[in-house]
């Protein structure tokens, strides 16, 4: 029998509803059921036959159902992690530890932003703004006139805008020039192996760029829907044959597709600039926290060619006007893109993806200005000088491709008989993350921003200790 | 902006007697009798309101009294009369008076009824894009819009956008009245009015579901493109969506009649297009050469010959033509008649494909009987192709395709799931039944 | 003398302030905002950056030259803004959306907008998970490998499958790996060329089409029946020897549960294929049915749905892919992995048959720390209790919303539903001229949000509405009252459902330009140019 109501009984005969289901109170459940005229919810499953009904309970921990519980659990968790940010981190190669301005996190912390979904202009009016703001902040860094609402990945942006090129031009070979993340590659592969060969053009081991013979006989062989290429690479060296693969491209027909490192841009010349059809990459380093790998999006920029914009296969936010004079109002440019699309098929899918990054990149270029992307593009150029000059100077260690122009990452072999491996394990007993290890004797570091000359002199006196 | 308004007063007056239709006097004078009131004016006043509360940028034009009149002042608009009707009862003669008498006056047509109005309207000819408000008891035809409601609402559209709204042609359905004599209920297709084609625009949408427009043919005709052998004789039924898919495929096609065409190019790349260098490959040896057929004006009756491209590599598109769009098509004859189709399918592979009438779905028998069921019967296996965008087969609402061949055998062999293209590499499997 | 009266007693009805009306009297945040790039000017900064330092510069003997070409000529025209006009830009925009924290988001069917734990966000902005680097060396990472270990072992149980991979970003690219998967199987067996072909149904979710396509399948699709069902004789039609697999959701989008679904399987089975469970709608049977149960090969979970995390604006988001032993091999790498011998978790990157990366690193690690915060704060029990009530709270919304005039729940007449219907608008329109859509945006100007459906329709002027868990009987009364409200309207005064939104923060859109090559502008860059020509 259910005590009365407001009795000292009634609130201490069963276990309190669950905070997020209110709905959970048996009273409350009883009346929605009388209402309805269910005699329980078994009712409500009578189309799921017995056979495939689960009739024991989940076998899963018992539950932390205070929030005091709760929070004990996961400090308990947490506190076997040492982030690379508390500590001297030389960790780069894709995801990127930049200083974080407190407005981006308060703003992408909005409840509102961080919880809003999928309403319509006359709902989410400030989130319609805020994408276009995005995608066109993001158009004024990359020097082109179209972004997109952020994808996944960069790497998910570099398949997309691979096989964007090949829905553009019809053909079927890709070409990657020079270094790519593994990773990357083995999910460009996967991504674009229903409709294209990717063709791996290795670098010219003398100067570390592209091997620009070995991509013209390539691109010789013919059917090449784009030449693709990073600025910086994989280990950060800025290719200074960049534009002129462009070139070879477009003089056989093919689209060049650029990967960049959007940071990288108030002092690296922007893709477009040297010829580049579809700029694409990570968002990342725009003010998005690395959360273990959880902070990627994509970018794909063009410029408004029809032909490139047909094929996109995301929203894209348009600025238009409304009824009342002097208002913005915003909506999906060309959503039926495929009556203007060449092509049909080969379309992909978009879902929920990365949207709220790219408000947080808005954030991030706003406060920066031209003079922030200007200034933080030094800063990180200069620091990367600096510890390639630092490192090269102890015995022991070699920088490959010293003489090229590095930025954040650049790459360090270890010369001195102890392994990759052994070498990190001390730096990490003196507290610090050495970079990527790429082979037994190499390893990829970065510097950014956020490193001081101090930082950066305690990494090569500890070295100096253990390398050899 | 010139609307006119034509109402067939009596439409609709067997309805609610259960006559099933008000077509001939008989009809109507049972129908009064058994105690049906008109609501055809009724309702196209509703329809005027609607349009009138929307914009007033618009003169109407109608006929006297109950075609048209009378309706207008119910909605509170005064209309010019361009036609009275002889006195007495109204009958389609003046419905196609009246449409005759209007077309020249208007840029749109409102008319009320049903399919027995709206073939009139077609018999009128008139030559302007028509709007049918749905008031009869009949309405398989595709030129109405959906409540009367809705016909203001898309004249309106028509009104503040002029030249915006796309005609598209939409199909005029009719009750077999001399196949219901002989006690077979049946319909037919009888041609096509221009309609205002007015998608209700998106609004909504969940985040990022772009994709392929469900109204996109080019994917069907790519995919008709790659079931086609290079031999084949692709024999379209009629209808808008063939006519689409024509046009993707690089032919230009009429919209009635069943049509065939050839591959333009053979794909071995030689000069004049695949004549010079294939010969002509009967499918028996023993088969006599076939018959002139009312072939193309350039009457290269040698282009029906199969194309042999066994062993070859797939080659390079020509210069132009993207690598990997469907191949090019022309038109080898259209308007053919079953005995026409008949002598070309003894010489030449057919791939025949059709597309079902929208919103009612017949696939065979309607409209098309030129395809007859001893063509449909030497088809080789795979040979039927059924072509019909998503949106084509959502507006179904679950109800199957139908056949009526006439052959009742052939109909329930053919009968079951087939394979619907809707797009480049993608089918829905729908049910078909007789 | 003074200008108001003089004070004395007020009666206690004077100062009686009158109850609520039914409907709240709701106004959307209109701040009239302008573009960031009307604001600031030359030379305001937001935020600063650390300067080269002099000695850095000297021992580099300048600064560092770039190659011919590759050096930016012109600085990028971003905006020059102080922080606080840009902190109040954005506060402003965000105050003008409506997120769920603060509507009775119940309108956005499939979706599951339930409520996301404030505290869950306490985890990821923590230091410890935002700033660690992807690639710190394992042992730094421990609490977070136990975690994602830990997720996959309460998601196993969740859905009976044996392995489970968290690194898809969302719940299109979870099914777009296990088409990856479903591919790798069948290339392991020589079956790559012959088994081409996806089935799928028209209420699944268009990404199982869109996925399969993308991975180079062709798709078959299979419409309902004509009580709204999966039609099974039509999946017999489907099914061969170029049978890949049969990717579908169960209950459907329409809320309706498909009965045969294990018989389903077996067909597919039958027929040499796989089967996968799109368990985006898996919120109204957690822990009543499984996948396992029915038999599949494969399922996935929309993290960002069922499991709570935040939807940000469309995305970031998370999913998570269930497969039977046969299938592990080809889940994404690297798995997490324990070591019981040492105690330590690991990455195993070593899997040959892996399908590869689907993304960069382990997958959306904040959305992982909040999907495990939220079930260990439930178990077993909260869990049941969540899916029950979700389950309750539609039927209840269904009971209200079907009193509503013009409103009908087509298909499968007097079944119930599972945790969301789709309703038509049918009648309305016809009797009103008024269409869903329509009801939609008049609906907003009562601070809440509703959608239709996936195209096409198949049902006439459709709405969809999810309740989940979260809201309260209160909440779902209110939701109720304000569509009846409209309906209402619509009926008595189509014009004002006509010229809404009328309590927005803007007006009626004008959308035409968004079509049109010539003035459509994505970007600031491309309005100057186009439209405003300069």
């Amino acid at each position: 029998m259910t005590p009365p109501e407001n009795s000292p009984d009634h609130l201490h005969a069963q276990a309190p509803a669950h905070p997020y289901i209110p709905n959970a109170v048996p009273a409350v459940r009883q009346a929605m059921l009388d209402a309805v005229g269910a005699a329980g919810v078994e009712d409500f499953y009578a189309d799921i036959p017995e056979e495939i009904r689960l009739r024991r309970s989940l076998d899963l921990p018992a539950p932390l159902r205070s929030e005091a519980q709760l929070v004990r659990h996961m400090e308990q968790l947490l506190t076997r992690n040492t982030p690379a940010t508390r500590t001297l981190s030389f960790l780069g190669g894709g995801c990127y530890q930049h200083h974080v301005p407190a407005v981006v996190d308060e703003v992408m912390g909005r409840s509102e932003f961080l919880t809003a979904y999928a309403g319509e202009p006359y709902e989410d009016h400030g989130r319609f703004q805020a994408m276009w703001e995005y995608q066109s902040l993001m158009a004024e860094l990359l020097d082109v006139d179209v972004v997109n609402v952020p994808v996944y990945d960069g790497f998910q942006a570099a398949g997309t805008a691979l096989r964007m090129a090949g829905r553009v031009t019809g053909l079927r070979r890709l070409l990657i020039c020079g270094d790519v993340d593994p990773d990357k590659l083995s999910k460009i592969r996967d991504y674009v192996r229903p409709d294209h060969d990717v063709v791996l053009v290795p670098t010219d081991p003398a100067t570390g760029g592209a091997d620009v013979d070995a991509v013209r006989s390539a691109l010789a062989e013919g059917d090449v829907a784009a030449v693709y290429a990073e600025a910086p690479s994989r280990l950060g060296l800025v290719d200074p044959a960049l534009p002129e693969l462009g070139e070879l491209a477009h003089d056989q027909g093919a689209l060049y597709v650029v990967g960049c490192n959007p940071i990288s841009l108030g002092v690296l010349a922007p893709p477009s600039s040297y010829g580049a059809d579809l700029t694409c990459g990570d968002i990342q380093p725009l003010g998005i926290r690395m959360s273990y790998g959880g902070g990627n999006a994509g970018f794909i920029g063009a410029n408004d060619d029809l032909r490139l914009v047909s094929e996109y296969p995301t929203r894209l936010f348009g600025l238009v006007p409304t009824d009342v004079e002097g208002e913005y109002g915003f909506g999906d440019v060309a959503y039926d893109r495929t009556s203007f699309a060449q092509r049909e098929e080969g379309k992909e899918w978009v879902g929920t993806a990365a949207a709220l990054h790219g408000i947080g990149a808005g954030v991030y270029l706003s406060l920066m200005g031209p003079h922030g992307m200007r200034e933080i593009g030094e800063t990180i150029l200069a620091h990367t000088a600096y510890a390639k000059q630092r490192l090269a100077a102890i015995p022991g260690v070699e920088i490959p491709y010293a003489e090229a122009v590095h930025f954040a990452d650049f790459p360090v072999r270890f010369t001195g008989g102890r392994s990759t491996a052994d070498i990190h394990a001390d730096l990490r007993e003196r507290g610090i993350f050495g970079g990527i290890e790429t082979a037994a004797d190499q390893a990829l570091y970065c510097v950014t921003e956020v490193h001081t000359k101090a930082d950066i002199d305690e990494l090569a006196a500890a070295l100096e200790e253990i390398v050899k | 902006m010139r609307i006119g308004l034509v109402v067939n007063p009596v439409a609709g007056l067997g309805g609610r007697v259960g006559l099933g239709g008000s077509d001939g006097t008989d009809v109507q004078r049972r129908a009064v009798e058994l105690g049906a009131v008109p609501c055809a004016g009724s309702r196209s006043a509703a329809a005027l309101a609607e349009l009138a509360c929307r914009t007033r940028d618009f003169e109407l034009f109608t006929a006297a009294g109950a075609m048209g009149e009378e309706s207008a002042s119910a909605a509170g608009l005064s209309a010019r009369v361009v036609y009275r009707p002889r006195p007495g009862d109204t009958g389609p003669r003046d419905t196609v008076e009246a449409v005759r008498a209007l077309g020249a006056a208007v840029d749109l047509l409102l008319f009320a009824g049903g399919d027995g109005t709206a073939r009139d309207v077609l018999d009128a000819d008139a030559g302007t894009p028509v709007l049918g408000i749905p008031t009869g008891v009949k309405m398989h035809s595709a030129v109405f819009a959906v409540n009367p409601r809705a016909a203001g609402e898309i004249a309106a559209g028509w009104v503040l956008d002029p030249g915006r709204p796309e005609v598209r042609p939409a199909e005029v359905m009719d009750r077999d009245e001399a196949a219901l004599r002989e006690g077979r209920l049946s319909s037919r297709l009888y041609g096509w009015l221009s309609v205002p084609y007015v998608p209700v625009r998106v609004q909504q949408r969940k985040a990022g579901s772009t994709g392929a427009a469900p109204e996109a043919v080019g994917g069907i005709a790519a995919e008709l493109a790659s079931r086609a052998a290079p031999e084949d004789v692709l024999v379209l039924g009629p209808g808008t969506t063939t006519q689409a898919v024509a046009a993707a495929l690089g032919a230009e096609i009429p919209l009635t009649g069943v049509t065939a065409l050839v591959r333009a190019d053979c794909g071995c790349g030689c000069a004049d297009g695949c004549c010079s260098c294939r010969g002509l490959r009967p499918r028996a040896p023993d088969l006599a050469p076939a018959p002139p057929l009312h072939l193309n004006p350039q009457g290269h009756e040698t282009a029906l010959c199969g194309c042999v491209v066994a062993g070859r590599a797939v080659p390079r598109a020509p210069e132009g033509v993207p690598f990997g769009q469907p191949s090019s098509y022309r038109l080898l004859s259209s308007h053919l008649t079953s005995d026409q189709l008949l002598a070309l399918a003894t010489h030449h592979p057919l791939l025949l494909a059709l597309s079902p009438i929208g919103g009612q779905g017949f696939l065979l028998g309607r409209g098309n009987q030129q395809i007859s069921p001893e063509i449909l019967r030497t088809l080789a296996p795979g040979k039927l192709l059924v072509l019909a965008t998503e949106a084509k087969l959502a507006a179904l609402h679950s109800r199957p395709l139908l056949i009526d061949t006439g052959d009742d055998d052939l109909d329930a062999e053919l009968s079951g799931y087939v394979k619907v293209l809707t797009g480049r590499g993608r089918t829905a499997l729908y049910r078909l039944s007789h | 003398m003074s200008a108001h009266p003089a004070a004395g007693p007020v009666a206690p009805e004077d100062a009686r302030i009158a109850d609520k009306p039914a409907l709240r009297r709701f106004h959307q945040a209109s701040w009239d905002e302008k573009l960031i790039f009307e604001l600031g000017s030359p030379g305001e900064r937001g935020v600063l950056v650390p300067e080269v330092d002099p000695e850095i510069t000297e021992a580099l003997g300048g600064t560092v030259g770039l190659p011919a070409g590759l050096c930016r000529q012109t600085p990028p025209a971003l905006p020059e803004i102080g922080q606080q006009q840009v902190l109040r830009h954005y506060l402003r925009l965000s105050q003008e959306t409506l997120g769920a924290d603060l509507n009775v988001d119940v309108g956005q069917g499939t979706c599951t907008m339930k409520y996301s734990p404030k505290v869950n966000d306490r985890f990821v902005t923590d230091e410890r998970i935002a700033g660690l680097h992807p690639l710190q060396d394992e042992s730094t990472v421990q609490g977070a490998l136990e975690i994602l270990h830990r997720l996959e072992g309460l998601l196993k149980e969740v859905s009976g499958m044996d392995r489970v991979s968290l690194q898809p970003g969302a719940g299109s690219a979870a099914i777009y790996a296990n088409v990856a998967m479903i591919r790798g199987y069948f290339a392991d067996r020589g079956e790559a060329e012959t088994r081409d072909e996806i089935i799928t149904t028209i209420f699944s979710h268009p990404s199982n089409a869109a996925c399969a396509k993308t991975a180079g399948f062709k798709v078959i699709t299979l419409h309902p029946d004509a009580d709204g069902y999966p039609d099974i004789e039509a999946l017999r039609a489907a099914v061969g020897p170029r049978t890949a697999a049969l990717l579908i959701t169960n209950p459907e989008d329409t809320g309706i549960y498909n009965p045969r679904i294990a018989e389903f399987v077996e067909i597919v089975h039958a027929a040499g294929g796989l089967a996968a469970y799109d368990q985006a709608n898996a919120n109204g049977i957690l822990g009543i049915t499984r996948a396992r149960e029915a038999g599949f090969d494969l399922c996935h979970f929309n993290l960002h749905k069922t499991f709570s995390t935040p939807h940000a604006c469309g995305g970031p988001a998370a999913g998570a892919c269930g497969v039977t032993e046969a299938l592990a091999p080809y889940l994404p790498r690297p798995t997490v992995e324990y070591d019981a011998e040492s105690g330590r978790y690991w990455l195993d990157d070593d899997r040959p048959h892996s399908v590869g990366k689907i993304r960069p690193h382990h997958g959306v690690v904040p959305n992982l720390v909040r999907a495990y915060a939220w079930i260990m704060s439930l178990g077993a029990e909260g869990l049941r209790e969540v899916a029950e009530t979700a389950v309750l709270n539609n039927n209840y919304l269904l009971h209200k919303v079907k009193q509503i005039r013009g409103v009908s729940v087509p298909y499968a007449a007097g079944r119930p539903r599972v945790e969301q219907v789709r309703y038509s608008w049918e009648q309305l329109g016809a009797d009103t001229g008024i269409h869903s859509e329509q009801i939609g945006v008049r609906a907003a100007d009562f601070g809440t949000h509703y959608w239709t459906s996936h195209h096409p329709y198949l049902v006439p002027e459709p709405m969809t509405l999810e309740p989940t868990e979260s809201y309260s009987r209160a909440d779902l009364d209110e939701y109720a009252a304000i569509l009846a409200e409209v309906a209402r309207e619509a009926y008595e005064d189509p014009e004002t459902v006509r010229t809404a939104p009328h309590r927005s923060t803007i007006h009626r859109v004008r959308p035409e330009a968004l079509d049109d090559p010539a003035v459509w502008s994505p970007s600031w860059r491309t309005y100057r140019r186009k439209v405003l020509g300069t």
